[in-house]
C-alpha cells in the first residue's frame, strides 16, 4: 500500500483517536505494561512517534494494531493521559476502513469454532478484526 | 427493588450459569432483575473511535430504555458493563456523539446519560452491602482459598469504570469475605486474559492464562472466580483448570445463600 497524502492520513488517525501523539514522552510505560508488546513489530510507545514523524506506510503495513487486546492497561498507566491504545486503534481502523484491510475472513470462522467457544468471543473479534 | 438488567448475548448461552445463579440470589437478596425487552448486543467491545457511533447505538436504547423505566440498569458480563458503561459516560459527557445517536434515535425526550449502570457486584456493595450480604449466608464457604480474577473489562479505565482501585481493586476480595472464604491476593488479577486474541491465536492466550494460574495458585488459591465469560472460556483452556477450577462469582453466591440447587 503506499499513499501519495500523508498528511492526511495523519491527521484522520488525530481526528478517530481524538489523541494527541505531541504529548507523548516516550516514557515506554505503555509498552511495559502491554500483554501483547511481543507480539508486535511496531510496540505501543512508538505509535506516537510513527504518528508524528508521518510514517505511514510502515504503520499501515504492520499488524502489530491488531495484536492489541483492548485491556486498556496502556490508557490506564499512561502519565500523560496519550490514551495510546487510542493511536493503536486508530491504526488498526485505518487499515480496515481500506479495501482489502480486514484482519479475519467470515470464511475462517467455522474452522475457529469450539463446542463451548463463548458467543462474547465471536462479536468481539468481529468487531475488532473486521470493519 | 426492581432494576432494568441487561443480560447480554452469552448469558443466554454459553454462560447461562452466569445469569440464572445470579437470578436466583437475586431473589434471596430481595431484589429482581427485570429483563430489557428487545435488548439488542453490545458489541463486546467498546468502539474506542471518536467517530463510530452506529456501533454504540444498541448500547444508548438499552440506557433510555431504564431512564424510561425510571431504574437503574444492571449488568452481570464484563464485557456488556463495560460498553454501557462508558457509551454511557459519551452520552453524558461527549457532546457530538450525544447529538448524532439522539438524532437517529428519535426517543421522546433526549438521552443525555441519566441512567446509572451498576455491576451485580455494585449492587451487593453499594445496595445491600456486604454486612448484610454475610448474614444471609446460610452455607458459608469456609476453609475455601478464593482468587478473585478482575480482568480489564470492569476496571478500567479507572476513570469511566469507578469500579474500583484499577491497580489494586478489592470488592471482589470483600465479596469473597462475606461469603465466608478466603480471598487470595495476587498480583495477575487485573492483568489480561487474552480476551479475543483466542479466537485466532489460542497459544497465544494460553501463555496468559498459564501465568495467571501460576500465580493465583502459588499465593495458594484453590479456584478461581470471574465475572467474564470470555475470561471463562481462555482460563478453562488451561491444563491447570482441570486442578484449580474457575467459577462464576453468581455460582458461589448461590451456593453460599443456600439457592444453587433450585436455580
Amino acid at each position: 500500500m503506499g499513499f501519495t497524502n500523508v498528511e492526511s492520513q495523519v491527521e484522520l488517525i488525530k481526528e478517530i483517536s481524538g489523541s494527541d501523539p505531541y504529548k507523548c514522552m516516550k516514557c515506554g510505560k505503555c509498552t511495559a505494561s502491554c500483554p501483547s508488546y511481543d507480539e508486535m513489530d511496531i510496540k505501543p510507545h512508538q505509535f506516537a512517534s510513527y504518528i508524528i514523524r508521518g510514517d505511514i506506510d510502515e504503520l499501515l503495513e504492520s499488524k502489530a494494531a491488531f495484536k492489541c487486546l483492548a485491556c486498556f492497561a496502556c490508557i490506564e498507566r499512561c502519565p500523560r493521559d496519550v490514551q495510546p491504545g487510542r493511536l493503536v486503534d486508530a491504526a488498526r481502523q485505518l487499515q480496515e476502513r481500506q479495501r482489502g484491510g480486514d484482519y479475519m475472513q467470515p470464511e475462517e470462522v467455522p474452522e475457529l469454532l469450539a463446542e463451548d467457544l463463548p458467543q462474547q468471543l465471536l462479536v468481539s473479534a468481529f468487531r475488532r478484526y473486521r470493519r | 427493588m426492581k432494576y432494568s438488567y441487561y443480560p447480554g448475548c452469552t448469558l443466554k448461552n454459553k454462560a447461562q450459569d452466569l445469569d440464572r445463579f445470579a437470578r436466583a440470589s437475586a431473589a434471596a437478596l430481595g431484589f429482581e432483575l427485570v429483563e430489557i425487552p428487545e435488548w439488542q448486543c453490545c458489541g463486546g467491545v467498546y468502539p474506542l473511535g471518536t467517530d463510530e457511533i452506529a456501533t454504540k447505538l444498541s448500547s444508548v436504547r438499552a440506557l433510555n430504555y431504564a431512564k424510561e423505566q425510571q431504574q437503574d440498569l444492571v449488568t452481570l458480563c464484563s464485557a456488556c458493563h463495560h460498553v454501557l458503561k462508558r457509551v454511557n459516560d459519551d452520552m453524558k459527557n461527549v457532546g457530538d456523539i450525544r447529538t448524532r445517536a439522539n438524532n437517529y434515535c428519535g426517543f421522546e425526550e433526549p438521552y443525555q446519560g441519566e441512567t446509572r449502570v451498576l455491576h451485580f457486584l455494585e449492587v451487593l456493595k453499594d445496595v445491600i452491602g456486604f454486612d448484610e450480604l454475610a448474614k444471609k449466608v446460610v452455607n458459608p464457604l469456609e476453609g475455601r482459598k478464593i482468587g478473585a480474577y478482575y480482568g480489564c473489562l470492569t476496571l478500567r479505565p479507572g476513570k469511566i469504570l469507578d469500579f474500583d482501585d484499577p491497580e489494586n481493586p478489592k470488592i471482589m476480595e470483600d465479596f469473597i469475605r462475606a461469603l465466608g472464604a478466603e480471598p487470595v491476593i495476587y498480583s495477575m488479577r487485573n492483568e489480561c486474559c487474552g480476551g479475543y486474541v483466542s479466537l485466532k491465536d489460542p497459544e497465544f492466550t494460553k501463555t496468559r492464562t498459564k501465568m495467571i494460574f501460576d500465580d493465583s495458585t502459588g499465593f495458594g488459591a484453590d479456584c478461581l472466580i470471574t465475572a467474564c465469560p470470555l475470561c471463562m472460556y481462555n482460563l478453562n483452556k488451561s491444563e491447570a483448570s482441570s486442578k484449580v477450577p474457575v467459577y462464576y462469582f453468581t455460582e458461589l453466591l448461590a451456593e453460599a445463600l443456600g439457592v444453587k440447587e433450585e436455580a
